[in-house]
């Protein structure tokens, strides 16, 4: 009878867990209106919850209790829905401080956007560098510098004049700037405190600080220049499809004709001018903090456009505060610009060590016939078409 | 070369110019998150 009876007591005992498993999942009824089990389950996901169970609970002064009654003197919100209003950015702050930004107290985008910039973001960065720095080795180890086939001339052609060349090297010496001082301030926190202390790093962020902000102008200067230099050689053509279909002849054979810039080249230089152009409008949003704000309203354009569901997403975050304004405009300051720098390493490369007689055309402004003629042959008759544009090499 | 070298010198004296421009108008990005000018003390 008593082992029946523990028999019993077991069988009772391990059936409890699984009755527990079958009762209805929590209801918003049951917690009182508060998170349930659900809310708690999906945000260990990192799945989004509707949170408006809390959201929309920040007292309503219409239905506010006299103020002889409890709470009255609140204006019908107790204390709770005011911490509540003041955390969904919802209550009416008054405030000395003028500036844009003084009446958000709390913004949970803060944090997601700390994540991203500390954890993904430099994820991103040693993956995008590194890996395009790795494919040109592999690239140079196995197709070697790019000599120029036939003899040479000893003769030379005007390639770019002054102006160009001193475009180019503005924009190329601030970008570089640029780069270095923006990497500074990415790796930062995560990479040169703990290896150089904060000492160090203080006086490196500061540093970096001015210098990035300040040469930027300079780069935005040398970007116009180098679009209305060049903009008329770099529009589109059926010359760019031949060049495109053959890969520019960079895997053997003869390089397909090309005028002044081949379909490579207007690649790189629409990169520089879009992306270039970005990185600047989003520097500016940085530089002027909460004074030019770019995503919110494009975030809602797109919304309005469907585009999001288009690929399966909810709708893009609005109405944006304005700190998550800003922190929009790093992450795409800092996204688009890891891009560009990516690019740039092949334009370096393929500029010097990449291609045999290249640089010249920067560096000295002017190239080797031969080279012209092998890598820009229908400019290069063009060229050559008047004669006093070339001279020989002494 | 010379072009190199002219483009470093715009670049130094671009920078300076925009510090000392945007200094002599204060425009300062620390001012949209401080308000030295705009606290009221007087009431």
């Amino acid at each position: 009878m008593l082992r029946l009876f523990g028999l019993l007591a077991l069988m009772w005992t391990l059936a409890v867990p699984s009755f527990a498993q079958e009762m209805p999942a929590d209801t918003r009824a049951a917690t009182g209106g508060a998170q349930n089990l659900e809310d708690i389950m999906r945000r260990q996901e990192g799945a989004k919850i509707d949170d408006s169970f809390r959201s929309d609970l920040t007292g309503d002064p219409d239905v506010a209790a006299a103020t002889t009654d409890q709470l009255g003197t609140l204006g019908g919100a107790s204390d709770p829905d005011l911490w509540r209003a003041l955390r969904y950015n919802a209550a009416d702050i008054t405030t000395q401080v003028r500036t844009p930004a003084a009446t958000t107290l709390m913004q949970d985008g803060g944090m997601s956007w700390l994540s991203f910039r500390e954890g993904p973001m430099l994820k991103i960065a040693v993956y995008l560098l590194g890996g395009t720095l790795l494919l040109l080795t592999f690239f140079y180890l196995i197709r070697g510098r790019l000599r120029i086939h036939g003899e040479k001339t000893g003769r030379t052609i005007v390639r770019f004049k002054a102006f160009e060349r001193f475009g180019h090297w503005l924009l190329a010496s601030s970008f570089i700037v640029l780069g270095i001082t923006g990497l500074i301030s990415l790796f930062g926190r995560k990479v040169l405190i703990p290896a150089f202390g904060h000492e160090t790093f203080s006086f490196l962020a500061v540093m970096s600080k001015w210098v990035h902000n300040n040469i930027s102008w300079a780069f935005m200067v040398a970007l116009v220049i180098i679009f209305f230099a060049w903009v008329v050689h770099n529009l589109p053509d059926r010359t760019d499809l031949r060049w495109l279909a053959r890969a520019g002849g960079l895997f053997g054979g003869e390089h397909p004709p090309a005028k002044k810039f081949n379909a490579g080249q207007k690649l790189i230089f629409w990169s520089v001018i879009v992306l270039g152009g970005s990185i600047s409008l989003s520097g500016l949003s940085l530089l002027f903090p909460f004074e030019i704000n770019l995503f919110g309203h494009t975030f809602s354009t797109l919304n309005s456009w469907g585009l999001p569901n288009l690929f399966g997403l909810n709708d893009l975050p609005y109405p944006l505060s304005p700190q998550e304004e800003m922190q929009f405009a790093q992450l795409w300051h800092s996204i688009v610009s890891l891009v560009l720098t990516a690019i740039i390493f092949a334009h370096i490369y393929l500029g010097s060590v990449g291609m045999e007689g290249a640089f010249d055309a920067m560096g000295k402004g002017e190239v080797e016939e031969q080279w012209a003629r092998e890598h820009h042959s229908i400019w290069a008759q063009e060229v050559l078409d008047e004669p006093a544009n070339s001279k020989e090499n002494t | 070369m010379k072009s190199f070298l002219m483009a470093l010198v715009a670049l130094i004296v671009i920078s300076i110019s925009a510090n000392l421009v945007l200094q002599k108008i204060d425009l300062s990005s620390s001012n949209a998150s401080t308000s030295f000018g705009n606290v009221r003390i007087s009431d």
